[in-house]
């Protein structure tokens, strides 16, 4: 089971603001979590944060474990008075999920709103176009305050659902959660390289140069992935879900910006068959995760992706469910008790 | 070199699942060569040579993969929805024939209600493997597929699937085996994952940190009815200008014009619009490295029945043996 302690660390960082670039307030968090449990913790100069536990023996395989800090969010562009501000998007979200949301600006979390003209005063045929940001604001109320480039967030506090939990930022707040749990867990026959990444919602930015400092010998990159196990509205069998909730923790074969090594999602796969652990291959497709920036660093690390299915990310609310948290966490915290260098050989 | 080609040709290695032609090269290059190694990506690092007065380190590079595809959904019926490994166009599949990994054989079809006066998306094709449900379907999600169809001669012209680029592979194996003495440290690499990104060439070359980089590659041609494209096959392998990710470098251009006509072997100068090739991920690798491209004319590239003419193999092989037995100087 998900501990209570573990549950409340992932209602912290869910809490805190952490948009790509300015990812300081869960930075903290990560910091005073990792620094009973690394040998060395080190914040590199784009502000990734490196914690080491090193193995305790000799010749062991280095396993970097990336989770990104980063969020979606906002930023403020211009000021148009009276509290009410332009922004563009930070990373990749989806316009029309915008309107009459909440969101919490700058290192105050000022509350606001993205307000849009009510339906009264929209005429059918506007209210039949698609909004684009241009006519979007960010309202702080009369008076309102803020400084250009303060980022913004979705402002949905986290919350427990019986067995799942809802919340912004999932993506990827649990892959944060999990790989400081890893830490704490670490076996001694690795070293387990924690990298908690920046700049991932941007293009994959911060893993990069982490992957260059660590010089890992496997590089696992421990994420949120959607799921849309959703019925379809036509009847037929849906085909295009990514993932499933209650399916277990989703294990990359290919995306958008990787192909995962055969060699790991084999070695993953057998660890989860033999631990009796539910899993699920995720659909090969599209996106991205840190492992895709690893995997080409210098002369080249075997990766794969490890992710919690989670419904709805990129918008105010995501949801999880607690038992695909936890078997993320066996299946990740037992294979790296199994890694030998003969996984690669 | 027939056979060679035949043989590589009808091996099944999509992008990122190179196994099988990995070990096939290996088995073929181990005794030409003074250093076998396989890098953390699964690329294969071939030396010949080592460095004499007035030789450079080269790297030459012809990707092991090919394009294909991969499941993403087995439906309750037994039917294998997919997506491509790399570059596949809709209009080149159904009806055809893919070959698993794992060996599994399937044919290519299309939704029966979906109208076929346009292109579908392929989101609506699926593979048939003769499975008659989810359970009893031998291809799991993730599975990789690429595709069957026989070599054929035709006259002087050879077709195969995935002539695109185990031809490539094969002229360096062949000209590893012509190369009698060199004074450069050449490191032949068989590379990974190019139809995906280019993704195998530059891990390779940032370990290797080369003077100069060449791929050996293929490239369209516009010798078809409507082709506009100035290379033909035929007229021997063409020595690229630059394509939709590079611009060779023109002293490796002219070393290569140069050596081709003092050897008396014909070339073509090739300008590319669009596609690129592993050339372009070596350029950018750490400083920078000169480089070039070697390409092989090719009809019908990324469709199951690539087309090539084995006089332009055989001049490839000539020219790069040429290149790679003298000092070089750019």
């Amino acid at each position: 089971m998900i501990s209570e302690s573990l549950l409340s660390l992932l209602e912290r960082l869910c809490n805190a603001v952490a948009v790509s670039g300015d990812e300081s307030e869960v930075r903290q968090i990560v910091l005073e979590e990792v620094k009973s449990c690394a040998d060395e913790v080190r914040l590199d100069a784009l502000g990734n944060v490196l914690a080491v536990r090193r193995a305790r023996t000799s010749d062991a395989l280095r396993v970097m474990l990336a989770a990104h800090m980063d969020e979606v969010g906002f930023m403020l562009v211009a000021e148009d008075g009276e509290g009410l501000y332009r922004f563009e998007t930070v990373g990749s979200i989806d316009v029309r999920y915008l309107i009459g949301k909440p969101v919490w600006v700058g290192k105050d979390h000022l509350p606001g709103v993205i307000g849009a003209r009510p339906i009264h005063l929209t005429t059918p045929e506007e209210r039949s176009r698609k909004l684009t940001l241009d006519a979007l604001r960010i309202d702080l109320g009369p008076g309102g305050k803020a400084e250009l480039g303060s980022r913004a967030t979705f402002a949905t506090p986290f919350r427990r659902l019986g067995n799942a939990v809802l919340a912004k930022a999932l993506d990827n707040r649990l892959g944060v959660a999990t790989v400081i749990e890893l830490l704490r867990t670490a076996p001694d026959s690795i070293e387990v390289q924690a990298a908690f990444t920046v700049q991932e919602e941007i293009g994959l930015r911060g893993a990069r140069v982490a992957a260059y400092a660590l010089q890992p010998h496997i590089g696992i990159a421990v994420d949120s992935t959607p799921a849309h196990d959703l019925p379809t509205f036509d009847g037929r069998e849906n085909t295009v879900y990514n993932t499933r909730l209650g399916h277990g923790p989703a294990i990359y074969v290919a995306d958008g910006a990787t192909f995962s090594d055969p060699r790991l999602v084999r070695f993953l796969e057998g660890v989860a068959r033999s631990h009796n652990i539910p899993y699920q291959i995720r659909q090969p497709g599209g996106g991205g995760t840190d492992a895709g920036a690893i995997q080409r660093t210098r002369e080249g690390i075997p990766v794969v992706s490890v992710s919690v299915p989670g419904r709805y990310p990129h918008t105010p609310a995501a949801l999880a469910r607690l038992d695909d948290w936890e078997n993320t966490l066996r299946l990740l915290s037992q294979a790296l008790k199994e890694l030998t260098p003969a996984v690669l050989s | 070199m027939k056979s060679l080609v035949e043989t590589l040709t009808q091996t099944f290695s999509p992008s990122g699942y190179e196994d099988a032609i990995r070990e096939l090269v290996r088995q073929e290059v181990a005794p030409l060569a003074d250093e076998v190694r396989v890098d953390p990506l699964g690329n294969l690092i071939v030396r010949k040579g080592q460095l004499r007065q007035g030789g450079v380190r080269i790297v030459v590079a012809a990707h092991m993969d090919e394009i294909g595809l991969i499941a993403t959904h087995v439906e309750k019926e037994g039917f294998v929805r997919f997506t491509a490994i790399g570059g596949v166009s809709v209009h080149t599949l159904i009806g055809g024939r893919v070959r698993f990994v794992n060996g599994v054989a399937g044919v290519i079809h299309i939704d029966q209600d979906e109208k076929m006066d346009r292109l579908p998306s392929m989101e609506k094709l699926f593979i048939d493997v003769g499975a008659t449900s989810a359970v009893d379907c031998p291809v799991r999600v993730g599975d990789v597929a690429a595709f069957e169809r026989p070599f054929l001669e035709l006259g002087r012209r050879w077709v195969a699937k995935s002539m695109d680029d185990r031809i490539g592979v094969a002229v360096i194996i062949e000209t590893l085996r012509a190369l009698k003495d060199t004074p450069n440290e050449v490191y032949f690499v068989f590379t990974v994952q190019e139809e995906i990104g280019t993704r195998g060439a530059a891990p390779a070359a940032f370990g290797l940190d080369p003077h100069l980089a060449l791929a050996v590659d293929v490239t369209g041609t516009g010798d078809r009815p409507g082709g506009k494209m100035a290379v033909a096959l035929g007229k021997g392998p063409a020595i690229k200008i630059r394509d939709g990710g590079m611009i060779a470098d023109p002293k490796v251009v002219d070393w290569m014009a140069k050596t081709a006509e003092g050897s008396g072997i014909p070339y073509q100068r090739e300008v590319l619009i669009g596609g690129t090739t592993d050339a372009r991920a070596m350029q950018l690798v750490r400083a920078g490295v000169p480089s070039g491209c070697l390409s092989i004319p090719c009809r019908y590239v990324h469709t199951p029945s690539e087309m090539v003419d084995a006089e332009d193999v055989q001049n490839a092989v000539r020219l790069l043996t040429a290149l790679l037995s003298q000092p070089v100087s750019l």
